[in-house]
């Protein structure tokens, strides 16, 4: 009976499907398994689509703002005729006798080098930037005793020639400009023969003011990037003292009760608020109500230490949840009070920790723009260096994010190039930031 | 006295108390420092606390109090028929400009205190005088600014010598107070664990306080808007054309629909990406590849906001009007400008993959390990045990971590400021320039606007808007992943 059945059994189901071999793989095994693939490579997918952006973002910010280094400048040699100084400063227009004096002398090098210009001094003098009289003025009053003398100058060519050396600027798009002509690249490219103009590192791009409108080839970041420092140090000098404070009670010695709930809701609420929400606040808060100076460094730095304290405080708890109890309970032990075996013996331990979050979010304040505007960080040409320490704190100045938007909204293409030469150095002073944080968590990080 | 010299000299009374403190511990003690209650520091702590405290909240509270009762009382010296020919507050800022001009030149010798105190309109010009001393005003002071300037340098004056006496006579108070009390059986120790105490307490309250501070100066100028703009035409008119000459139109909803519109692009861009990429790589990468690309995936979310408006306006932009725009790669014509939805919201994407990809990450990784070894163990491939066993119960955080980044997108200023043009429209199209919530706000309050027109304090209007919004998103969503961790733990 029993083998009459067996046969049965085996034949059915091998009817019903072509093959049971765990060797062969059939159709629906097939689908789950391409399914399988499927899915692994949407993932694969998704990961190089956020690294393709990242290299994106990273190639259109180095291609378009390392230019910025370069600067186009024309070495004349000027000779420093007193009396034609002397005539100079007499004048109501002081700059136009300057620029006629560096016209000729533009001339004179010209010729010394066999170009052929046909064009007045006056056209000619499109080449050079609007900023050079004043830049040779400058010079002059700074060293009287060199009145007489053949001083060699290397004046700023002009945005529009500055330009045209780096690619941004062709003939064709010249011929609805009002500031240069097709003619003047002609002797551009002579004078470039001829050696007489250069790009060279633009270091007055680094530690430079801004310039008005009309002058991109003078726009620097020096005095914004001053403006940032001052922010940074009120940041520090009161978000890292308070933050510290704050999560050591609220870690350490806050009672589990509603008021200490609503703290830390309130805590994780206002670090996820809009940063132009904190803008807002500096405004009504510190510029409406208290009447602190507009645009000052000391009212960016309030709303800044606002905004991070949350981000520190955050961080804060985390290093002092990581150090265990056991060294509380031994400080304890040996009789020292709360108190003291927090100060002494958490507090020392949790620091690395403490220091890393502090500096991750000090960059995080330091890229941070909106707030920035609404306090009236833009719209204000920096173009001084503060006097000194206080006036650093309290006069006008820009930030370097600030700088940056100061610079993508103005008409110039120039200043675009300036606009991404200013994050590179802001991405750079960032990066430094954050591998100085990985840093001190490699070097002093604790497992327990 | 001026401020600096004030506060260094409380600082210079407090180390004086530092070592008195100690000093009159130890001799109570007849030099034996077991006889004493705590450690010497402590006595000299207590002593330079008690200078410190009261000297310095008194400086505080003065500070912020002198400028409020000096305004008022000079206010009332103001007549009512030049407050109804200007404002109250321009003519009081006139008033603080020459006073500071006075000040200014009695600094530099241009004029005695004599002749300050005894000029009338009439006697001297005083914007000459002041001119000459580089302090320019707009107009010419009449008799009776001069006046509310005198009486306000004399109430300054005599403010600033009370504040000198009131602040210096606490923290000798102080300074006896302290050092009376000191003695060997005092306890030291104690008290300054109070006092320090109380300022940890007090440290913790400024996020509470930053919390009032916001929500107080959003409604106090919201208020006002409303009393000169009806509400029921900001929260449902449907066009945004601000004027200054007045008659302006200020509905929101424009607003919130871009607003909106561009997060949705957004988030359709940053979820699927981030999510895919967070479940590669918790799940399926090497670890070698993980330690590679997370953090690199993290770098994205550590560059500043204005980097990616930038890229939005000056590369994004042109790239998406070169394939959509009238002359672009497939001639459709649907792009006008640079500035579109689509640029901000391609941008915004980008800048969110991180913040996705990192929350799911953490998410992923909390569900237990013995669910997926359940999963794999009745046969399930990888990604069914991902799809039909992890993604569920990971779904509550997942929902969360997306309405976190839904409010980031929402309050997200720079990249719509640069990336998403100015004007405000009602449109479907995704290449459309509109503008936002978070725009506007910047629009409206950066410049010279005075804040008593609607057309800037709309502002306030809008960005309580937006508070209300993306707290509303925080709060469900922190509610969502906390509630969620709990679960598992």
């Amino acid at each position: 009976m029993t083998d009459a059945i067996l046969p049965n059994v085996a034949s059915a189901p091998a009817s019903a499907t072509k093959s049971r071999s765990l060797l062969e793989v059939d159709s629906h095994t097939r689908r789950r398994n391409a399914a399988e693939t499927r899915f692994r490579f949407y993932g694969i997918g998704a990961v190089l689509i956020g690294l393709f952006f990242l290299v994106a973002l990273l190639w259109a910010i180095l291609s378009n703002g390392l230019t910025a280094f370069m600067q186009t400048s024309i070495s004349i040699d000027l000779h420093l005729d007193k009396a034609a100084i002397e005539s100079a400063e007499k004048s109501v227009v002081k700059t136009s006798k300057y620029n006629e004096m560096i016209g000729a002398a533009l001339e004179e090098k010209l010729t010394a080098a066999h170009i052929e210009t046909g064009m007045p001094v006056k056209d000619l003098m499109k080449i050079l930037s609007s900023g050079a009289a004043s830049t040779v003025r400058a010079f002059v009053l700074d060293n009287p005793d060199k009145y007489g003398s053949t001083v060699p100058f290397d004046l700023l060519a002009s945005s529009r020639v500055d330009g045209y050396l780096k690619d941004r600027v062709t003939r064709e798009a010249l011929a609805n400009d009002k500031n240069l002509d097709a003619a003047h690249l002609d002797i551009v490219d002579a004078m470039i023969k001829a050696g007489v103009i250069a790009k060279t590192f633009n270091w007055s791009f680094v530690f430079g003011s801004d310039a008005s409108d009309s002058r991109p080839e003078q726009a620097g970041i020096g005095v914004s990037m001053l403006g940032s420092l001052y922010m940074m140090l009120v940041v520090l000098v009161l978000s890292l003292p308070i933050g510290v404070a704050a999560s050591i009670y609220l870690e350490e010695f806050a009672p589990k009760n509603r008021w200490t709930d609503v703290i830390e809701v309130n805590i994780a609420n206002l670090a996820a608020v809009p940063s132009i929400v904190f803008g807002i606040l500096g405004l009504a808060a510190f510029i409406q109500f208290a009447h602190l100076p507009q645009s000052a460094p000391i009212v960016g730095g309030l709303v800044l230490t606002l905004m991070t304290l949350p981000t520190i405080i955050i961080s804060t708890r985390a290093a002092l949840k990581a150090v265990p109890p056991s060294i509380r309970s031994a400080a304890l032990g040996i009789g020292a009070s709360k108190m003291q075996s927090v100060f002494h013996h958490v507090l020392p331990l949790a620091m690395p920790g403490i220091l890393t979050g502090t500096i991750i979010g000090l960059a995080q304040a330091l890229g941070e723009t909106a707030p920035l505007l609404l306090i009236g960080m833009v719209g204000f040409i920096a173009s001084n260096y503060p006097a000194g320490v206080a006036d650093g704190f309290f006069s006008p100045n820009s930030a370097m994010p600030a700088q940056i938007y100061e610079w993508a909204k103005r008409a110039d293409p120039a200043f675009y190039e300036r606009a991404w030469g200013g994050i590179i150095i802001l991405l750079v002073v960032l990066m430094s930031m954050n591998i100085l944080a990985i840093l001190l968590r490699r070097k002093f990080e604790r497992r327990w | 006295m001026p401020l600096s010299l004030l506060f260094a000299s409380c600082l210079l009374i407090a180390a004086l108390a530092f070592l008195m403190g100690r000093g009159k511990a130890f001799k109570s003690a007849g030099g034996d420092i077991r006889k004493l209650h705590s450690l010497p520091g402590y006595y000299g702590w207590n002593s330079a606390l008690m200078v410190l405290l009261p000297s310095m909240a008194a400086l505080v509270i003065w500070l912020a109090v002198q400028p409020l009762v000096i305004n008022s009382s000079v206010s009332q010296m103001i007549s009512t028929q030049s407050v109804e020919a200007s404002s109250l507050d321009l003519i009081m800022s006139d008033v603080r400009r020459v006073a500071e001009g006075l000040n200014k030149a009695v600094e530099a010798g241009a004029m005695t205190e004599a002749e300050v105190s005894g000029a009338t309109a009439e006697s001297m010009n005083v914007r000459e005088r002041l001119g000459a001393v580089g302090v320019a005003l707009g107009s010419d002071v009449s008799n009776e600014t001069l006046q509310a300037a005198q009486s306000y340098r004399d109430l300054s004056a005599t403010s600033g010598l009370l504040r000198t006496i009131a602040v210096l006579a606490l923290a000798l108070g102080g300074l006896v107070f302290g050092v009376v009390r000191t003695n060997k059986d005092f306890r030291a120790r104690n008290t300054v664990e109070r006092v320090i105490l109380g300022l940890l307490i007090a440290a913790a309250s400024i996020a509470i306080l930053t919390t009032v501070g916001i929500v107080f100066s959003l409604i106090f100028n919201t208020v006002e808007f409303f009393k000169l703009y009806p509400a029921a035409d900001f929260f449902f008119g449907l066009t945004w054309s601000p004027s200054f000459g007045g008659g302006s139109d200020l509905g929101i909803l424009p607003l919130i629909w871009a607003t909106l519109y561009i997060s949705l692009i957004a988030l359709a861009v940053s979820v699927p990406v981030g999510l895919f990429a967070a479940i590669y790589l918790s799940e399926y990468a090497a670890p070698l590849v993980r330690s590679v690309a997370k953090p690199l995936l993290e770098v994205l979310a550590g560059i500043p906001t204005i980097v990616y408006g930038l890229f939005a306006l000056l590369t994004v932009g042109p790239l998406l009007v070169d394939i959509f725009g009238s002359n672009g790669v497939l001639h459709l014509g649907w792009m006008q400008g640079g500035t579109a939805v689509m640029t901000a919201g391609l941008v915004m994407g980008i800048m969110l993959i991180p913040f996705v990809s990192s929350l799911s990450d953490d998410i992923i990784n909390a569900v237990p390990q013995a669910m997926r070894d359940g999963s794999l163990g009745l046969g399930a491939t990888h990604s069914e045990t991902v799809k039909q066993v992890i993604l569920p119960a990971a779904l509550p955080g997942i929902v969360g971590a997306i309405l976190l980044a839904a409010s980031r997108a929402i309050g997200e200023t720079m990249i719509v400021v640069l990336g998403a043009g100015a004007a405000a429209r009602l449109s479907m199209n995704p290449f459309d320039a509109m503008t936002t919530v978070t725009a506007k706000i910047v629009s409206q309050l950066t410049g010279d606007a005075d804040f008593a027109s609607p057309e800037a304090l709309v502002a306030f209007a809008l960005g309580m808007t937006l508070f209300v919004m993306t707290l509303g998103l925080n709060v469900i969503a922190l509610y969502i992943v906390r509630k969620y961790r709990e679960q598992y733990e």
